[in-house]
């Protein structure tokens, strides 16, 4: 098993200051926007993007939500182990505002392909947008693609990416792990 | 990530403490579901569930066809009122027809106890206990253990006192499984004939005056009088029950704390409880009606997992 460094806490950074100033670009003072972090794992990066956004691009309020699309995913009863549910924190309504759901990586699409449905029990929104930090090319098994991505990778099948996270681990960093 | 220890929920009696736990966390997030603007998840779409009534029912069979809708399966009923029951048919038979439909998981209530656990030694079905006469009836323990954890944050350790007729109520043998299970103190309170002999085994006390049983509680389960399995008489007249064992304001009043009120319906007003009890906000019935689609939703959940494709 073999473990290879894709990006430091340096370069995760940068690449979260770039996502920031993307996101404005398009968003403005975020007063229609949502932020949504898919739970388990995605809800690190909208917390961190979120706190960037208020602490050094002085956007004023955020509405940053959790959305658990366990319920939604497709495969319920095919896999060995059972799903584990998280909980849902989305205190408003998504009717007419801009979503911009938000995931560590991209790999297969069938995750946000779970979360569109699941977004739509609180709403219809505007417009849909998707921000990954990393994006799995050639692994697709659905037409889904990133609207916002921190840097693509090119990986084969029984290679994994990790995301690390400061807040459930030691360091901010992307692991490329082989198993062989 | 856990499952349940069994393949079907025939009584609260088949289960462990894991179980419940895995069910109540589950149901947390059931709960959060039901009360978003689109109450509904597609988790269980190409999961069909028969409700076989055997026994009257109005509460339970709403609130599981409820979940099971909520959970997106396809539902049919039935009731025995209106069926070849009445023709003469074999629980069996009734049952293997509907499953020649392709039913993946059966609901059932029936008067006879036991009929859960016979039928799942007979067909290839997930079954799930609705209640079998005056045996068990797991969901209704399970979503009573849901609200005390939910007002008082834990079931462990709390008082619980079950008043009312112990003897043909399966809610109180649900309930006492369910309570001793997780670790709280259970008393059983009601007239000596409505008490079941030996009930001490099951490591719960009997308290035959109701002051003293509200004064050592946190929770009072208040069950309904059931007239209809009582083939003689077992206390002289409802008025004389209702004074000795009818929960008032007065009574709870004198109280030094406030007690929670539960009831699994349907009340009886004015005989085992009274309106301005069951109204007030003590009393957390309803509560536990809401509380019932998210356990069963969980119950279901967890058993159409185990239903690999």
């Amino acid at each position: 098993m073999g473990n290879k460094i894709l990006l430091n806490s340096r370069e995760i950074e940068i690449i979260l200051h770039r996502l920031a100033c993307q996101l404005i670009e398009n968003h403005d003072d975020f007063s229609n926007t949502v932020l949504l972090g898919l739970q388990p794992r995605g809800t690190f990066l909208a917390d961190r993007l979120a706190t960037l956004l208020k602490e050094e691009y002085q956007i004023k309020e955020i509405l940053l939500g959790k959305l658990d699309i366990t319920f939604f995913r497709d495969d319920f009863r095919r896999r060995d182990a059972p799903l584990e549910a998280n909980s849902t924190q989305i205190d408003f309504l998504v009717e007419g505002k801009k979503v911009v759901i938000i995931d560590d990586v991209l790999y297969s699409g069938r995750s946000i392909n779970a979360s569109l449905a699941a977004l739509q029990s609180y709403g219809r929104p505007e417009q849909i947008e998707l921000l990954v930090l990393i994006d799995r090319r050639f692994s697709r098994h659905l037409p889904i693609q990133p609207d916002y991505r921190g840097r693509q990778v090119d990986v084969i099948n029984n290679e994994k990416v990790s995301v690390h996270w400061n807040e459930n681990d030691t360091e901010d960093a992307v692991y490329l792990t082989t198993n062989n | 990530m856990k499952s349940l220890s069994v393949n079907n929920l025939l009584g609260i009696k088949h289960l462990n403490p894991q179980d419940l736990d895995l069910i109540f966390e589950t149901a947390d997030h059931f709960k959060e579901v039901i009360n978003r603007p689109i109450k509904k998840v597609p988790s269980l779409r190409d999961i069909t569930i028969a409700n076989l009534f055997f026994e009257n029912s109005t509460r339970t069979k709403l609130s599981f066809e409820l979940a099971e809708k909520r959970l997106s399966a396809d539902v049919i009923n039935f009731s025995a009122a209106q069926s070849s029951v009445k023709k003469g048919e074999t629980l069996i038979d009734t049952v293997n027809n509907i499953l020649s439909m392709k039913v993946d998981i059966v609901v059932m209530r029936h008067p006879n106890v036991g009929a859960g656990v016979f039928l799942s030694e007979h067909v290839d079905a997930k079954i799930i206990n609705a209640g079998d006469g005056t045996h068990e009836h797991p969901t209704q323990a399970l979503l009573d253990s849901y609200s005390i954890r939910e007002k008082l944050g834990d079931v462990a350790g709390k008082k619980v006192v079950i008043i009312g007729d112990i003897l043909h109520s399966r809610v109180a043998l649900s309930n006492i499984f369910a309570l001793k299970l997780q670790g709280a103190e259970v008393k059983v309170c009601g007239p000596t004939t409505l008490i079941p002999k030996h009930i001490e085994s099951l490591g719960v006390k009997v308290e035959t005056n109701l002051r003293k049983a509200l004064e050592w509680c946190d929770v009072a389960n208040v069950l309904r009088v059931q007239h209809e399995r009582m083939d003689i008489k077992y206390f002289p007249s409802t008025r004389e029950y209702t004074q000795l064992f009818g929960i008032n304001k007065e009574i709870l009043n004198s109280l030094d704390k406030e007690i929670v009120i539960m009831h699994p319906g349907p009340i009886n007003r004015g005989v085992e409880i009274t309106s301005d009890v069951a109204d007030s906000d003590q009393s957390i019935i309803l509560d536990q009606v809401e509380n019932g689609v998210a356990v069963r939703m969980a119950c279901i959940y967890l058993l159409a997992e185990q239903i690999k494709r």
